[in-house]
């Protein structure tokens, strides 16, 4: 008797040493993720967001939209490239400048998300031009706000013209 | 034709599947021997069935059958044989065929192999997989059937996406696949543990090789991923803890916590509901694998919008499969008794404390991942969470758990002697300290965690050697007896020294090439040069190449140690942009120099007209440490796979001996 006793009066010494462990563990691991959470989230606007929020300078984000046709130009400044086009959303426009190699991706007309920031002049100066490899070659994000743009479905209704003329 | 026989065989498999599901689960709970007897035919069966189907889709692929609406979206005419059949498996609807494929063949492994098993638990298990089955099947035929035909039918595919379109990636989607599809296995065992309400070492034995596999597979699938990432992409990253990536890590660390305490379950009896619930919870996350992948729902809610039937179908398959085996687990755990006792300091703490922070670990990556589904869902915020986030909660977390890792095998079960290890590892933590301390001052005025990590690093690499040496009693006894000791250890233990040994040496290449990596870029003609690191890349040419289904650039480019004066050999690199035949886009294929001391990755990038070229190019340091750990990791999970006790199927349910056998 006196035993089982004992070895049940361990057993919940047992559970408690562990239940205190794993919530110390799972406490640090909370205070940690909000602390790291909070510098690395990075929000999404699109050109309108951008106008409609009047996002100035000095917050990080990221930049979604088309790059517009005829928009893009670059110039090489002592073997660095310089990058200037124009990323919409079909209602607004924002101005983008990037130093440096675009990903194979980007193409006038493609879909991008960009990181970086706005300037003095209201341009956005992106420090990162990403390269989403996505198996219909358009950012998620691009997608949803050129829908609720309506631009996607005047781009769909054009393409479906053009098929039909065909 | 040909499709609709593959149609019909989907049709048949689960008919079967739905046999092998209330038959032997109603002759389990009435003691029917001929109902469970049929679990096995009816799983044979449908593994028959659903291979059939399988090869169906697999032959309409390779004679480009584009009548076939997949087949139409995903492929083409002219892509090569190697592409053609891993484009089966390269697409939502396809992809989830060879998992049920897969699904079906482990049942019918179980079925076989499973003779040894007590004939209701293998009803049983059988039958909890045919469940999992038939939402797999009515999932396809419901909503995304393989099979379906185009009623105009196109003269040409609309091809595969070129990137996708590399040997590592052909690959990747099935080793991932089949580590999913073996956790389900685990899922099954664990089930019908619970119904039967018994979970003792003998269970503990058949789940190992089954978790162990999975595992396996789990881990070959994640690094070829990356390792596809780090060729193909051009980027020079090979982890961007995307929430694709993220969704293969997952179950991945919960298969590795399982693996562990499976352990203790079989060799003390205890932890018995925890691992169970880790089963459960490893294969939920596998399903969110699968399904999350595919339709997009991690980057986006609006997945759903645009394809509510498949994301409802999806909800209401998961719930019921988490929701149900929690809620079985609530209800039936408390009928699993504990078993052994332990100390506070014993290798089963240590277990229990690799699960914890293993779980914990776990648990940020789940929360990372879904933060900006949850913060669009609930404030239409569109958000990312950034690798800054992951490589920091990462990078602290890890280190108590390599403490484990390095003090974990040298203790006893039971009961452990802290000092003593300490003792033994003496020598040892004095050379790790020295390896930071030297990281630290070579990098002086750097960041100061590499070099933490560079010592625990090489603490628990040079621990992992130590703890063999001690079990063969190395310098203790003659030579020629260690020797002997050596061939003599178990394989499993094999496998959890080379496990723990390989993932110092992949820790160790994270370090470096996280830590260190540097970067140029620079728009050069022919004749110029640039920096980078030690090395001067001058480019000399620049041709035109041509590939099966591609057009390419390739450029010469030579490299030189960077002071001329230097006695460095030079070399040449090659790397090329491919603009394929069938799709708009370009890739680029960098040429990547690999030493042990790091890789030189370089990159040609588009023309910028008047005959200039954007070359860019990484120095990863020690990137191919991480490669080479991972192999010898996988290496040692294959190793202990083949050890003798835990061959699939050996195993016979034996009174469990409460006798702790010395610890391997």
């Amino acid at each position: 008797m006196t035993r089982i006793g004992l070895k049940a009066g361990a057993r919940k010494k047992r559970r408690l040493y562990f239940l205190l462990t794993s919530i110390t563990v799972l406490g640090l691991g909370v205070l940690l993720v909000l602390s790291a959470l909070e510098d690395s989230i990075r929000l999404f606007y699109d050109p309108t967001e951008i106008v409609e929020r009047n996002i100035g300078p000095g917050q990080n984000f990221r930049l979604g939209g088309l790059v517009e046709e005829d928009s893009f130009a670059s110039r090489e400044n002592a073997g660095i490239l310089i990058n200037h086009f124009v990323v919409t959303d079909g209602n607004e426009s924002v101005a983008v400048t990037y130093e440096g190699l675009l990903p194979d991706l980007f193409r006038e007309g493609q879909g991008i998300v960009a990181e970086g920031a706005m300037n003095e002049d209201g341009v956005f100066v992106a420090s990162e031009v990403l390269a989403k490899h996505d198996e219909t070659y358009m950012p998620k994000e691009v997608v949803d706000s050129l829908k609720k743009r309506g631009e996607w479905q005047r781009r769909t209704a054009e393409t479906q013209q053009k098929d039909d003329a065909l | 034709m040909i499709a609709e026989l593959g149609h019909y065989f989907l049709v048949l498999a689960l008919g079967l599947a739905v046999i092998q599901a209330i038959f032997p689960m109603i002759g389990a709970a009435q003691g029917s021997a001929r109902m469970m007897m049929l679990g096995q035919p009816a799983a044979y069966g449908q593994f028959f069935f659903s291979l059939l189907a399988f090869l169906a889709l697999t032959y309409s692929y390779l004679i480009s059958d584009f009548s076939v609406a997949v087949i139409a979206r995903n492929s083409h005419s002219l892509k090569p044989l190697l592409y053609k059949i891993s484009g089966v498996w390269g697409n939502h609807e396809g992809s989830l065929l060879f998992w049920v494929m897969f699904l079906a063949l482990f049942g019918a492994m179980v079925a076989y192999f499973g003779r040894g098993l007590p004939k209701s638990l293998r009803a049983r298990v059988l039958s909890v997989q045919a469940m999992v089955g038939i939402g797999f099947y009515l999932f396809m035929l419901l909503t995304s059937n393989p099979f379906d035909r185009l009623a105009d039918v196109p003269f040409e595919g609309n091809g595969l996406n070129p990137l996708l379109q590399d040997p590592g990636l052909v690959f990747h989607p099935p080793f991932l696949y089949l580590g999913y599809v073996g956790l389900s296995v685990v899922f099954s065992f664990a089930i019908a543990a619970l119904i039967e309400g018994r979970v003792d070492p003998a269970w503990a034995r058949w789940v190992r090789p089954w978790t162990l596999l999975a595992w396996v597979f789990l881990t070959i699938g994640i690094v070829l991923g990356s390792w596809w990432a780090y060729y193909e992409l051009g980027w020079g990253g090979w982890w961007a803890w995307d929430p694709v990536e993220n969704a293969s890590f997952m179950p991945w660390l919960v298969a590795t916590a399982l693996l562990h305490s499976a352990i203790v379950v079989e060799k003390r009896d205890t932890l018995k509901s925890w691992t169970i619930l880790l089963a459960i919870i490893a294969f939920s996350f596998s399903l969110l694998g699968t399904f999350i992948v595919r339709s997009g729902i991690i980057t986006s809610v609006h997945a759903f919008a645009t394809d509510p039937e498949r994301g409802l179908y999806i909800l209401v398959f998961l719930a019921l499969v988490i929701g149900g085996s929690l809620l079985l687990f609530a209800i039936r755990s408390d009928k699993l008794q504990a078993g052994g006792l332990f100390a506070p300091i014993s290798r089963e703490s240590g277990l229990m404390i690799n699960n914890l922070f293993l779980s914990v670990a776990t648990a940020v990556v789940l929360y990372g991942t879904m933060h900006p589904l949850l913060s669009d869902a609930f404030f239409g915020v569109k958000s990312s969470v950034g690798a800054p986030f992951f490589n920091l909660v990462f990078s602290l977390l890890m280190i108590p758990l390599v403490v484990t890792m390095v003090y974990g095998p040298h203790l006893k079960w039971k009961r452990a002697d802290i000092k003593g290890i300490n003792q033994r590892l003496m020598a040892v933590t004095g050379i790790a300290l020295l390896a930071g301390l030297m990281t630290f001052y070579a990098t002086y005025g750097g960041a100061i965690m590499p070099a933490v990590w560079i010592g625990i690093g090489v603490w628990l690499l040079l621990s992992s050697l130590q703890e063999l040496s001690n079990r063969i009693k190395l310098f203790q006894v003659p030579f020629k007896d260690s020797m002997s000791r050596l061939r003599r250890q178990p394989r499993s233990s094999w496998g959890m020294t080379l496990g723990h040994f390989g993932f110092a040496v992949g820790l160790l290449g994270i370090v470096g090439t996280s830590a260190w990596t540097i970067e140029a870029q620079k728009v050069m003609g022919l004749g110029e040069d640039m920096t980078i690191g030690d090395y001067r890349l001058t480019l000399k040419d620049v041709i035109p190449v041509a590939g099966p289904n591609y057009t390419a650039v390739r450029g010469i480019i030579s490299v030189s140690p960077k002071n001329a004066e230097e006695n460095g050999k030079s070399f040449m690199a090659y790397p090329e942009t491919r603009t394929y035949v069938s799709s708009p886009i370009t890739t680029t294929e960098g040429d990547v120099k690999t030493t042990m001391a790091g890789d030189l990755f370089v990159v040609i990038g588009e023309s910028q007209g008047q005959g200039r070229w954007g070359i860019r190019a990484y120095y990863k340091p020690m990137q191919v440490w991480f490669w080479i750990g991972t192999t010898i990791v996988v290496l040692g999970g294959l190793i202990s796979l083949s050890d003798r006790r835990y061959r699939i199927g050996t195993p016979q349910r034996q009174k469990a001996s409460r006798k702790v056998k010395h610890a391997p």
